[in-house]
């Protein structure tokens, strides 16, 4: 940081560096390609709906009551993770661990529930290869829970990281990173939550 | 104090009302989601074009209140902003295509019935080529 780069006071530290600046937009055209995956993924769960084949429909599994404390779950983390973000921005580092370890932990609840979701699912008779139906399932969802648990892993690396450096321009760059890869994947479950919980139900019941 | 009319400043305030705004906007549209699907009694193809409006308003709040899209990292500039929004209004896109160009292609989620009917199609072809067969 000895170069003559003059700063505001008020420029957020995440884009006081080059490196920071061009690795939040590196970041973002990461999850345009995210986006392209997952849509594949949507399209494969939404072709194979009726294929359920002997094995029980969505209709008979799906509990909307488990589906929700899900998403309220990654909601709510999904806003702590921006109160996070805000209280790094007023150089509180108090303030983001605290907001970020709240986040971690509702993630944790969500990924719990999730996991327990699946085993009663395969308990009643629905597997990975039980139908295609249910292949497209478990890797739709399955995907966006292996991406939550990076995210948990990687975040609680970035903490301790910031626990040790402090909030310099590098590791507030790396926080700010992690908190749109996290604010993504409540993105992602939104259109689970739709396409495959509600419209899998809807379609279902008709 | 910082100028107000400077987005990356506005940070600094107190209470983050955008975020807090976001949240309870996220909220009710997730109600207003599931109200849709479970109480209404509208039509199926209703029912699927409301909730998916309902989803892509959620995912914008969360882009945008939450992920500070159209933030550019320099003040002067807007191109890093501009940037990030058409990246991911691009990959929406590309994102639509697939998914909408393949449900209609594989010719699913019309119906419920629609799988069976091409089964019937195809058993008629299949009736047809043996027909030919036996002909020759």
């Amino acid at each position: 940081m000895a170069h003559a780069e003059v700063h505001d006071h008020n420029t957020p530290l995440e884009y006081q560096s080059e490196t920071g600046r061009l690795n939040i937009l590196g970041f973002w055209v990461f999850l345009g390609a995210e986006i392209a995956l997952f849509s594949t993924l949507f399209a494969t769960y939404l072709v194979l709906m009726y294929r359920t084949g002997d094995g029980p429909t969505p209709h008979e599994l799906f509990e909307l009551k488990g589906v929700l404390i899900e998403t309220f779950l990654l909601l709510t983390s999904s806003f702590t993770c921006g109160i996070a973000i805000h209280e790094m921005r007023r150089r509180n580092r108090k303030g983001l661990f605290i907001w970020m370890i709240i986040t971690l932990a509702l993630g944790a609840g969500f990924l719990g529930y999730e996991i327990y979701e699946f085993v009663t699912y395969v308990h009643e008779g629905a597997a990975i290869g039980t139908s295609a139906f249910w292949s497209g399932f478990f890797v739709i969802v399955g995907t966006h829970g292996l991406h939550v648990t990076m995210g948990i892993a990687w975040i609680t690396l970035i903490l301790i990281q910031v626990a040790r450096r402090g909030l310099t321009p590098q590791t507030s760059a790396k926080v700010f990173i992690s908190s749109l890869y996290w604010h993504f994947l409540d993105v992602v479950w939104i259109f689970i939550f739709t396409a495959v919980y509600l419209t899998g139900m809807v379609l279902h019941n008709g | 104090m910082a100028n107000p009319q400077d987005s990356l400043s506005r940070e600094h305030g107190g209470i983050p009302w955008k975020h807090v705004i976001g949240y309870i906007l996220s909220i009710i549209l997730t109600a207003l989601a599931l109200w849709v699907t479970f109480e209404t009694g509208f039509s199926t193809r209703t029912i699927l074009i409301i909730i998916f409006i309902f989803a892509f308003l959620q995912a914008a709040l969360q882009l945008l209140m939450f992920m500070h899209m159209t933030e550019s990292s320099e003040k002067k500039s807007k191109l890093t902003g501009n940037t990030q929004t058409g990246n991911i209004l691009f990959a929406a896109f590309v994102a639509i295509v697939i998914v909408a160009g393949s449900v209609w292609v594989m010719g699913a989620g019309h119906g419920k019935h629609d799988h069976h009917k091409m089964d019937s199609k195809m058993e008629d072809m299949k009736m047809d080529g043996d027909m030919k067969m036996e002909h020759k």
